[in-house]
């Protein structure tokens, strides 16, 4: 079976990997391009371990085929943080003791960085509908809602 | 398997005829459960998404042209669209998490096929015809059409939808579309209704459309309820009749997320229930004088 090649753009720099053309983008950037980050939790798109930004939009890597990457901007949970400067979410997370065991953690600031992006003043119901996509098995989602609050009002602050 | 993304509709089209056992796919937000879950990957698999049109949502005099594998979240974002059909871009932005809403689209939603995706009931209720293609040309069916039973559509091998076409409303006239799920998100409908009327001046339903989702193997047509609501006007009476005819439509399954007399009965209570919310906006395109 022949691998496709696809060249793409993650976390800003430029990437090229070959694949199988029925893979998923999910296993792709974890053994290809070695961005462990991306968690695998249900494969189905259920679960949101696996989110990414493709193209700035919020997606599920295990939806997406490889090869659909072509040509396309990738952001993953390694590409939030700024060299040794966390993002304000994964400084709030780690304040706020938003994770537990943490497979769900990358994933949910991912969803949560989509979510500010588009609204930067979320109500706590926003937040709550913007994170559907994303399960925890441990802390009861409560703190991770908090946690972004905090950011959002930091960042809020931090622009204004 | 192989995979293409071609750039046209008539490569996409070749490639269906030239390589056997491949299929199109938009968002395979459907595709990609259904092989992780044991069924036969196809030989290979056809990229709608880099063909322009199919991404594209287009308005003019007189219809929206909806790319079949748009992103739903492109219809959400929409704000002329969600003004004119509310109720078709709801029932869209109601797939899935916000994941899925960057992948799944109304052509993907039709020809999976579940008895329960939520834009059917909705496009239905507005005479949304699709665009078809195939190596013959192209063809134009009633969305209605497309479903023939759970999993299974009307489209011949080698067909794919192109577009979805939905004319704009007359004035007076709302739609909407409501589903009763067991959480508050992520869930899949244990019933679903789109209702589309259009109302007079006075306020009486000159037309009206009901279209049950989840309840049968394919979407129902309520004639009952559609016939109880023309020539009325929308009050107590009329809709006690709209949710005793909505429960008998329903030929419903027992499973996990609720019994047969559970889903008839909500059924004729989320059938009032849109009525009421698309009366009510029929009555504001009249008041605001955005109907033309």
């Amino acid at each position: 079976m022949s691998r496709t090649h696809v060249s793409c753009t993650v976390n800003g720099d430029a990437v090229e990997f070959l694949c199988e053309p029925g893979g998923s983008l999910l296993n792709a950037l974890r053994d290809d391009v070695g961005l462990t980050g991306v968690k695998e939790g249900c494969g189905t798109g259920d679960c949101g371990a696996c989110s990414i930004l493709l193209d700035g939009a919020l997606n599920c890597a295990c939806l997406v085929f490889a090869p659909e990457a072509q040509g396309a901007s990738i952001v993953t949970v390694e590409g939030l943080a700024d060299g040794d400067h966390l993002h304000p979410l994964q400084e709030c997370f780690l304040e706020g003791a938003a994770l537990q065991c943490g497979i769900c953690t990358p994933g949910f600031l991912v969803a949560a960085k989509a979510l500010l992006d588009h609204n930067p003043n979320p109500t706590e119901t926003e937040i709550r509908y913007g994170l559907a996509g994303n399960l925890c098995r441990c802390t009861g989602y409560d703190k991770i809602v908090r946690s972004v609050r905090e950011a959002a009002a930091q960042m809020r602050e931090a622009t204004s | 398997m192989k995979y293409f993304a071609p750039s046209t509709i008539e490569e996409a089209v070749g490639l269906l005829a030239s390589e056997p056992g491949t299929r199109v796919f938009a968002g395979a937000t459907d595709i990609i459960p259904q092989m992780r879950a044991g069924r036969p990957e196809p030989e290979g698999l056809v990229d709608l998404k880099r063909i322009e049109r199919l991404v594209s949502v287009q308005r003019n005099d007189t219809m929206w042209t909806i790319g079949a594998a748009a992103p739903t979240a492109m219809l959400t974002a929409n704000a002329e669209l969600s003004a004119e059909l509310p109720g078709l871009v709801e029932a869209a932005g109601l797939i899935g998490s916000d994941q899925v809403q960057s992948r799944s689209s109304l052509g993907g939603n039709l020809c999976n096929a579940s008895p329960a995706a939520d834009s059917v009931p909705a496009m239905i209720v507005n005479g949304a015809r699709a665009v078809i293609a195939s190596g013959t040309g192209t063809r134009t069916v009633a969305v209605a059409d497309i479903p023939i039973g759970p999993g299974r559509t009307s489209l011949a091998p080698g067909e794919f939808i192109i577009e979805i076409e939905v004319d704009r409303p007359p004035a007076r006239t709302g739609d909407a579309y409501l589903r009763m799920i067991p959480r508050s998100e992520m869930d899949i409908a244990v019933v679903g209704v789109g209702v589309r009327v259009t109302l007079d001046e006075a306020g009486r339903c000159l037309s009206a459309a009901i279209a049950l989702g989840a309840v049968a193997p394919t979407v129902v047509r309520v004639g009952a309820a559609e016939a109880a609501l023309v020539g009325s006007t929308i009050n107590d009476e009329t809709l006690a009749a709209v949710a005793a005819a909505a429960s008998a439509a329903c030929n419903p399954i027992d499973d996990k997320r609720g019994t047969i007399a559970y889903r008839r009965h909500v059924a004729g209570v989320l059938a009032k229930r849109a009525v009421t919310i698309a009366a009510q906006r029929a009555q504001n395109a009249s008041n605001s004088g955005e109907a033309r």
